[in-house]
């Protein structure tokens, strides 16, 4: 049935029929007074929005849509220093060593009892895998775990109901890579060799802090997006997964070859136990877990070497397969956890699933074959229905809190609002162009706040004035308190966002971070106070202990350094007022500046490779003198005997004159 | 370097060159305010005040401005009761204080640094005022005359460094002993 031409063919309509004509929107009547968020005011929602290719997350205020932070995540960042300075290096190191980029698709904002918490945010990286805990107190990166045994973790980091797994699927199966496996192998070899995994990463309930709990070894398909059931579907999680065909070439032609692919339905609780129990082997591995201690303002950066790996093939009965159509893409569970939503990215049609009928197949092996040893159910014994005609397309499934779902539709370009109960269509709005996810505030929640739908668009074309080749992306904000959605605002987006979450920013607001204690870091190269400033010769390592405040360094003449010299200037921001940060450059770093934040100590290292005097300046401006906060190193050649002295505000009688 | 700083014409270039200057918003109208010497009372919602918002701090118009008028600035502290001799734990404790969170600004002298040098203070200022001051700088440079004497001779915002009323009164034990009090 599929093949490349019918590929060829969807792909032509989407072009010319389907991609709305002209980029004027139809924004009318009171779209502005909606979106309007008049100066000094806040914004109802905080939109949590991955970066995708940027690797970072970004926060945006809803429904004005404006930016309002970009936190630094899996990609080095050298406007704050994160990844450049001594203590933020550590949390972009992985078993491959330093890893300066990722690919971010996903949040996944802390929930308890299936609702928003406002605690953390989750992200995947998709390329070196691995998932980064953002503390929603600080705004900052707290954590970030890689996954062994992974390739691709695209159905990532999703989480169950009370926040007890975080968890990743890889959408690339490849040999694993445990100790006594063999990777080396040929791509021909796929069937045989390749595995695909599936990790639950726990959740300490406190800390948050994260540990790969256990790995589940499937077939080597290509999960690809999950949700964790709620209420009644509480202890299980969902993947969707293409090329059930197990392709390893031309996937677009020869992982479209069946009439469908499946939906992973996984007792995770069931693993859990059987996990506790021992049930699993063992595997030697090397996986990076990295965590940032607030106290130290340090990341400690540790290597582990074990995880546990249970077989569903053996255990029985923590794996059922679904058959979902048309290379399912989203799949998504609506707020009561009764209901799955399959999306195949080349169907028609909008598959729902009951859990109810789940359980009942399962318990009555109504299994129509079993697939590389695990059982599929029977599609009719377990759908609820089917949304006919809905578009052309279907990619997510976002929820309100009045029982209705919205579905984005690549090819098509729209968004389409449908009734769970029902399954009728019950509006469509075009979206500007080409939408790949969607949110509804708390959307995936047990609680959606509803109000608004928000595209995320892969195309941008005319939206904006032109920019070159290389545009912005678009995102468009639509109301949907009535019974047709209303587009109210156009806004543009950094980096290229994938899925993204909203919040109300009452949940987080309030906890927001607004300096760090001076009396409470304890940095070993902290400077509390100027008193405690000084420069530290150990060999041919030089330690800068510098203080910074509103508006001079202390020390701010340092002599005595020289070539060969490897400098570490640590500097303390003394401030203990918001919004006053320090910046640090010096000329000639080939690395980067960094930001300081009030009571906090930040490390760059600086090798001076030619004999100067080299100014330093704050970057972050300041105060009124702010210029004035600045200081010079001197650089001898190697062998020098200029002493090492520093200070601030003395002048010898000498210079005086 | 003193004659420099509050030289008028470098003065309103700098206010010039503020305005320009759209960050840090708050500290340009308080440097606005601080120089024409308006004491402006209806501001009650400026971000960064957050937790400290004036009013409820201030009870009626009439206390502040008895308070003001008395030279005890404006703040939580209405009255401070110093006890002689010196209480030597909390000389120890203002002077810890001290090294961490005032020292970068403030000599031991009457040299003026960034800002004043503190020798003499408790002769100058009431125990009540240098409390507010420390606690409450946000307010007092709003609507305190003194402190915004302080500013048009400064021209650097006085931080708020985080003190406690509890730390803040270990300060003023700390001052006391540095002006020689026993």
């Amino acid at each position: 049935m599929k093949n490349l031409s019918l590929v060829l063919l969807v792909a032509t309509i989407a072009i010319i029929g389907c991609k709305p004509k002209s980029g004027v929107s139809v924004a009318t009547g009171d779209a502005a007074t909606k979106v309007y968020v008049a100066p000094g005011t806040y914004d109802e929602f905080y939109n949590v929005v991955s970066g995708g290719f940027s690797g970072q997350m970004a926060i945006y205020g809803i429904p004005s849509g404006r930016l309002f932070r970009e936190i630094p995540v899996f990609s080095a960042d050298p406007e704050t220093g994160w990844g450049y300075t001594e203590e933020t290096k550590g949390m972009l190191m992985t078993s491959h060593g330093f890893v300066p980029w990722d690919d971010l698709h996903h949040p996944a904002l802390s929930t308890t009892n299936g609702v928003h918490d406002g605690r953390w945010a989750f992200g995947n990286a998709n390329n070196t895998p691995r998932i980064a805990r953002i503390d929603m107190k600080t705004f900052k990166t707290a954590e970030i775990i890689e996954l062994p045994n992974s390739s691709g973790n695209h159905s990532s980091p999703f989480i169950t109901e009370n926040t007890e797994y975080t968890v990743a699927g890889t959408r690339f199966s490849s040999p694993p890579d445990y100790q006594g496996s063999n990777p080396d192998v040929s791509i021909n070899s796929y069937k045989e060799n390749f595995k695909g995994y599936i990790s639950f990463v726990s959740v300490e309930k406190e800390s948050g802090m994260m540990d790969v709990a256990f790995q589940l070894q499937i077939p080597p398909l290509n999960t690809d997006l999950a949700r964790a059931g709620k209420g009644p579907s509480h202890d299980w999680f969902f993947f969707s997964c293409y090329n059930s065909e197990q392709a390893f070439t031309l996937l677009e032609v020869n992982a479209s070859q069946k009439d469908k692919d499946f939906i992973l339905a996984v007792n995770w609780k069931k693993a859990e136990e059987y996990a506790k129990a021992g049930k699993g082997s063992k595997k030697n591995v090397k996986y990076a877990h990295n965590y940032y201690d607030e106290s130290k303002h340090t990341t400690i950066s540790e290597i582990k070497n074990e995880v546990l790996v249970l077989d569903p093939k053996e255990l029985k009965d923590v794996l059922y397969l679904i058959p979902c159509p048309k290379s399912p893409h989203g799949c998504d569970v609506d707020p009561t956890g009764q209901y799955i939503v399959g999306s195949g990215k080349l169907a028609a049609l909008i598959p729902v699933f009951s859990f109810d009928k789940i359980q009942k197949a399962i318990d009555a092996k109504d299994f129509e074959a079993e697939y590389d040893g695990i059982p599929v159910l029977k599609y009719e014994s377990v759908l609820h229905g089917e949304v006919q005609k809905p578009g052309l397309g279907p990619l997510h499934t976002e929820f309100d809190d009045k029982g209705n779902a919205y579905t984005s539709f690549f090819v098509s370009s729209e968004i389409v609002k449908w009734n769970v109960q029902s399954l009728q269509v019950l509006d469509r709005v075009p979206t500007y162009y080409s939408i790949g996810h969607l949110c509804v505030p708390g959307g995936p929640t047990a609680k959606p706040w509803g109000k608004y739908v928000i595209a995320y668009n892969k195309i941008t074309k005319d939206r904006y004035l032109p920019t070159g080749p290389e545009l912005t992306q678009s995102a468009q904000l639509y109301s949907i308190d009535g019974d047709k959605m209303e587009l109210l605002l156009d806004f543009p987006t950094t980096g290229e966002p994938h899925y993204a979450e909203a919040i109300p920013a009452e949940l987080v607001k309030g906890n927001s971070v607004k300096i760090f204690k001076i009396e409470e870091n304890n940095h070993p190269y902290a400077a509390k106070g100027e008193k405690e400033a000084k420069v530290i010769r150990e060999g041919n390592k030089v330690h800068v202990v510098m203080s910074s405040i509103r508006s001079h360094f202390v020390p701010d003449n340092i002599e005595g350094v020289k070539i060969g010299d490897e400098v570490y200037f640590h500097v303390t921001n003394l401030e203990q007022d918001w919004d006053v940060p320090h910046g640090f450059a010096v000329k000639g770093a080939d690395n980067a500046e960094m930001l300081i934040m009030p009571g906090e100590t930040a490390t760059i290292k600086w090798v001076p490779n030619r004999v100067g005097v080299f100014p330093f300046y704050c970057t972050d401006f300041c105060s009124a003198l702010h210029q004035e906060m600045q200081g010079y190193i001197r650089v001898s050649p190697a062998g020098s005997s200029v002493p090492l002295t520093y200070s601030t505000g003395k002048v010898t009688k000498e210079a005086a004159k | 370097m003193e004659t420099f700083i509050i030289n008028k014409s470098i003065a309103i270039l700098l206010i010039l060159f503020n305005k320009i200057l759209t960050m840090k918003s708050q500290l340009i109208i308080a440097l606005f305010m601080g120089l024409l010497l308006t004491a402006c009372g209806g501001n009650e919602d400026i971000p960064g005040t957050e937790g400290k918002k004036p009013e409820s701090m201030l009870g009626p118009k009439t206390e502040s401005e008895k308070m003001i008028s008395e030279g005890r600035g404006i703040g939580e502290v209405k009255s401070v009761t110093l006890a002689t001799p010196l209480e030597q734990d909390r000389v120890k404790r203002g002077k810890d204080i001290y090294d961490m969170k005032c020292s970068a600004c403030h000599a031991l002298t009457d040299q003026r640094v960034v800002g004043p040098g503190w020798a003499g203070i408790t002769k100058t200022r009431k125990p009540e005022w240098i409390m507010n001051m420390v606690t409450n700088v946000e307010t007092m440079l709003e609507r305190d005359p003194e402190a915004q004497k302080l500013l048009e001779l400064c021209l650097t915002r006085m931080p708020n460094q985080n003190v406690s009323i509890g730390d803040a009164r270990d300060v003023l034990e700390y001052m006391r002993a540095n002006d020689g009090e026993q």
